[in-house]
């Protein structure tokens, strides 16, 4: 069941399922390597819990909660925890 | 005979580029991760066999689409200037993503080199990628580098000089397949395209057409402009994308980037890349550290730590140099007075020159300190975690967590410099936030204006020097913030843009990078010290010196002296009384000059906030350059007291005057800090924004800082003295 990408917990794992943004959001996140399929991680929340850091790809990225609405994710299930 | 080759150095941010750039050509430049700072054009030139190799170091950039200045002008560069050859930096470790970039370049068709930097990280992760097999599947060669140590670098080039010569300038665009959707109403638009050669002049027919794809901005414009062709392809993009829409819920654009990535993972999954498994369960060095750098609440406590450290740090040591350079001003002043015969000109080269570039190169050493600890804390990527914790809060304000690097920049950490801050804004994507940012961060304590404040400071808090600084920063921080968000919710109303940044792992600044850097704007303010300000201290030393007193009344004041002279007091007391009369001279002097009017006619307001008229003519100098003020100062009291063996330094001497008090410091201080930005800002304002705010700013940043100014004079005189 996809859900927003703003529900995940920090250490949470997920796919991306599919990115519904207005066409500049979109491009900018596609840009960054948000494509539908990426596995990601949650890694941390800024002091006011927003924006969240992401790894993905390698490397770490962060947007704001309110961009993280507009990418659904599939959650992943911990491999070994 | 020698030849010439142009190389582009193309890459991400954080690729390494820049430190690469610098390897190559040693040349001045900057190493910075967050937007903005390498907008500007950085080039450099080496002798590399028999040719000569210019290079031209592109803005950092994700994509080639038109999202951000950074990849429109790295667009530009390449389609415009036509370099023999492109060469792009990836980083190892970020391979996948990196080559996204590497994809629009082949699809461009200009000649590559891929540089495989960072390689020494890779291999400590474990990676290990088939350079070979990259290279054949790429279809371009592959160098690997470590731009930190330099390694690789003349294989690099060798392989760029040797590459561009084999392609011959010519272009090969790469087709990408982008699936049955967008396939054939490719193949269409290329066959529209080539028929009315629309465009074909500079970029490659598919690539037009993939630009339509994708809405580009910039490209849609020119096409506009070259009538109906343009209309065609806008009307056949509009139906792929109800298309699209209908059966995918997609727009093209999500579809090529889709299939860009998925040529890429194509490629590397023809082994390119191994794993060592057993070197991956290695805790990343980064993450580790921002468990504790970016904790919720140790966090915020470590970043107030790092500023704070920083102005001690800054305060402590710089004191040692500046003493020296203060001793070596005042040494050169009593050289000149010795050297040069009294009258006009040993008035111009002591008051005007010596006194006026040597009150502002004092704070040299203070500035060059400063500027190596925030280089530094820029290529470590603290700065992108600065930002990261921060967007919350500025967002609170209407900015956004980008603001705060033209913040910083400007001197949100103190000895900035508004002009970069400006231009660092053009980076925010939004118009509102960005004008926003624009119009507060002159609020700043930017270089030019520590000075004053360490002049006032030394002269009236001296036991709390760093503790009043750091009020001074976070009461600009504050204004700058309120103001903003003022602005926001009144003449630049709007909503919040994205935020999407990339956090860059935590690296040792290389010293090179960090001392390019510092010497960069370092130098950049010497330059200000040796033409603006040299020249606004001459014009301001002419407006202090003339028009002179009329004869009769000098006439006066030698018949006073010959009075003290042939009196009957004693040898000590008539030099007493001789320099008392020297100093009224003085002062009346100063009075009389154009200066000292200006200043006198502005007094009956100023004395609201306690500025005498010598103050308001350091203020209105101040329009022109913020180093100004101190200098001003200087001349304004070297030339009211004209006594050769005064050796007491500037503060000792506002001090003691009986004009100032504490209050009255304070006040100029937030006056200061306040008033409207400096000559060269406001022209960078109207360049980034429009005339309109820039001239707004002046005159509200100026009212705003007369009224704390007022507020705070007659507040603590009335109540606290």
């Amino acid at each position: 069941m996809p859900s927003s990408l703003r529900t995940l917990k920090v250490n949470e794992r997920a796919r991306i399922v599919s990115i519904n943004a207005g066409s500049e959001i979109s491009r900018r996140l596609r840009d960054m390597g948000l494509v539908p399929g990426t596995d990601l991680q949650v890694i941390g929340r800024a002091p006011l819990k927003d924006p969240v850091a992401l790894r993905l790809r390698n490397f770490t990225l962060t947007l704001r909660n309110n961009e993280a609405d507009f990418i659904q994710v599939e959650k992943l299930e911990e491999d070994n925890v | 005979m020698s030849n010439s080759a142009t190389i582009a150095l193309a890459g991400n941010p954080n690729s390494g580029k820049t430190t690469l750039f610098n390897a190559i050509t040693g040349a001045r430049q900057h190493v910075g991760n967050y937007p903005g700072i390498t907008v500007d054009r950085k080039e450099g030139s080496i002798q590399f066999d028999d040719a000569r190799v210019n290079i031209v170091d592109l803005p950092g950039c994700y994509s080639l689409s038109a999202y951000s200045q950074e990849e429109l002008v790295a667009r530009q560069v390449v389609v415009e200037e036509r370099p023999d050859i492109v060469v792009d930096i990836v980083d190892a470790t970020k391979l996948e993503r990196h080559l996204y970039l590497a994809v629009q370049f082949f699809e461009l068709g200009v000649p590559m080199v891929l540089a495989l930097n960072m390689m020494d990280e890779a291999n400590k992760q474990g990676l290990q990628i088939d350079r070979k097999r990259l290279s054949t599947l790429l279809g371009c060669p592959v160098v690997e580098t470590i731009a930190r140590s330099g390694q690789g670098k003349q294989e690099l080039i060798r392989e760029a000089v040797g590459h561009a010569k084999k392609r011959g300038g010519v272009w090969e665009p790469l087709s990408i397949s982008y699936g049955p959707d967008l396939d054939p109403v490719i193949t269409q638009m290329v066959d529209v395209i080539e028929e009315q050669r629309f465009m074909t002049n500079r970029y490659p027919a598919r690539w037009v057409a993939l630009k339509y794809l994708e809405m580009d901005d910039e490209v849609m414009e020119q096409g506009r402009k070259l009538g109906e062709t343009a209309d065609r392809l806008e009307q056949m993009v509009q139906e792929v994308r109800e298309h699209c829409q209908k059966t995918l819920n997609t727009v093209p654009s999500a579809i090529i980037a889709d299939y860009r990535y998925g040529l890429i993972n194509s490629i590397l999954r023809q082994g390119v890349i191994t794993h060592e498994p057993t070197q991956s369960e290695r805790i990343d060095f980064s993450a580790k550290l921002d468990t504790v750098l970016t904790n919720r609440f140790l966090g915020p406590l470590i970043m107030v730590g790092i500023l704070y450290g920083m102005f001690q740090t800054t305060f402590t040591l710089g004191e040692i140099p500046m003493g020296w350079l203060e001793s070596l001003f005042g040494w050169l002043g009593e050289t000149a007075m010795a050297i040069i015969p009294p009258g006009m000109f040993q008035s111009l080269v002591v008051s005007g020159v010596i006194d006026g570039v040597g009150g502002v190169m004092g704070f040299v050493p203070l500035i060059a300190i400063m500027f190596l600890m925030i280089s530094a804390l820029e290529d470590s990527g603290y700065m992108a975690r600065v930002a990261y914790m921060l967007d919350r809060a500025l967002r609170l304000f209407g900015l956004h967590g980008c603001s705060a690097m033209p913040f910083i920049i400007s001197g949100g950490i103190m000895g900035g410099c508004a002009v970069p801050g400006v231009m660092a804004t053009r980076t925010l994507r939004s118009p509102k936030e960005k004008l926003a940012t624009l119009l507060t961060a002159p609020f700043m304590p930017c270089g030019a204006k520590l000075p004053v404040f360490l002049l006032l400071i030394a002269a009236f808090f001296s036991e709390n020097e760093a503790q009043i600084m750091f009020l001074i920063t976070l009461f600009a921080w504050a204004i700058a913030l309120l103001v903003s968000r003022l602005l926001r919710s009144t003449v630049i109303k709007g909503d919040p843009t994205p935020f999407v940044m990339e956090l860059p792992p935590y690296r040792m600044p290389t010293l090179r990078g960090v001392l390019i850097h510092t010497w960069e704007r370092v130098w950049h303010y010497i330059k200000k010290a040796g033409t603006v300000i040299l020249a606004v201290s001459i014009l301001l030393w002419a407006a202090m010196t003339f028009p002179g007193l009329p004869d009769q009344q000098l006439q006066l004041f030698e018949t006073e002296r010959q009075a003290v002279a042939t009196g009957t007091v004693s040898a000590e007391q008539q030099a007493t009384l001789l320099e008392e009369i020297d100093n009224r001279e003085g002062q009346v002097r100063l009075r009389h000059s154009v200066a000292g009017r200006i200043g006198t006619m502005l007094e009956p307001v100023s004395k609201l906030a306690g500025f005498d008229w010598r103050t308001n003519i350091a203020l209105v100098g101040g329009f022109a350059a913020k180093e100004v003020i101190v200098s001003t100062f200087g001349t304004a009291y070297s030339l009211g007291e004209v006594d050769p063996e005064e050796t007491e330094s500037l503060s000792s001497r506002i001090a003691t005057d009986p004009a100032w008090n504490q209050f009255t410091a304070l006040a100029l201080i937030v006056f200061v800090l306040l008033y409207a930005p400096c000559f060269v800002t406001v022209v960078t304002m109207a360049k980034e924004s429009s005339w309109r705010w820039a001239i707004f700013s002046t005159l509200f940043n100026t009212a705003l800082g007369f009224g704390f100014a007022v507020l705070i004079f007659q507040v603590g005189t009335r109540f606290f003295a």
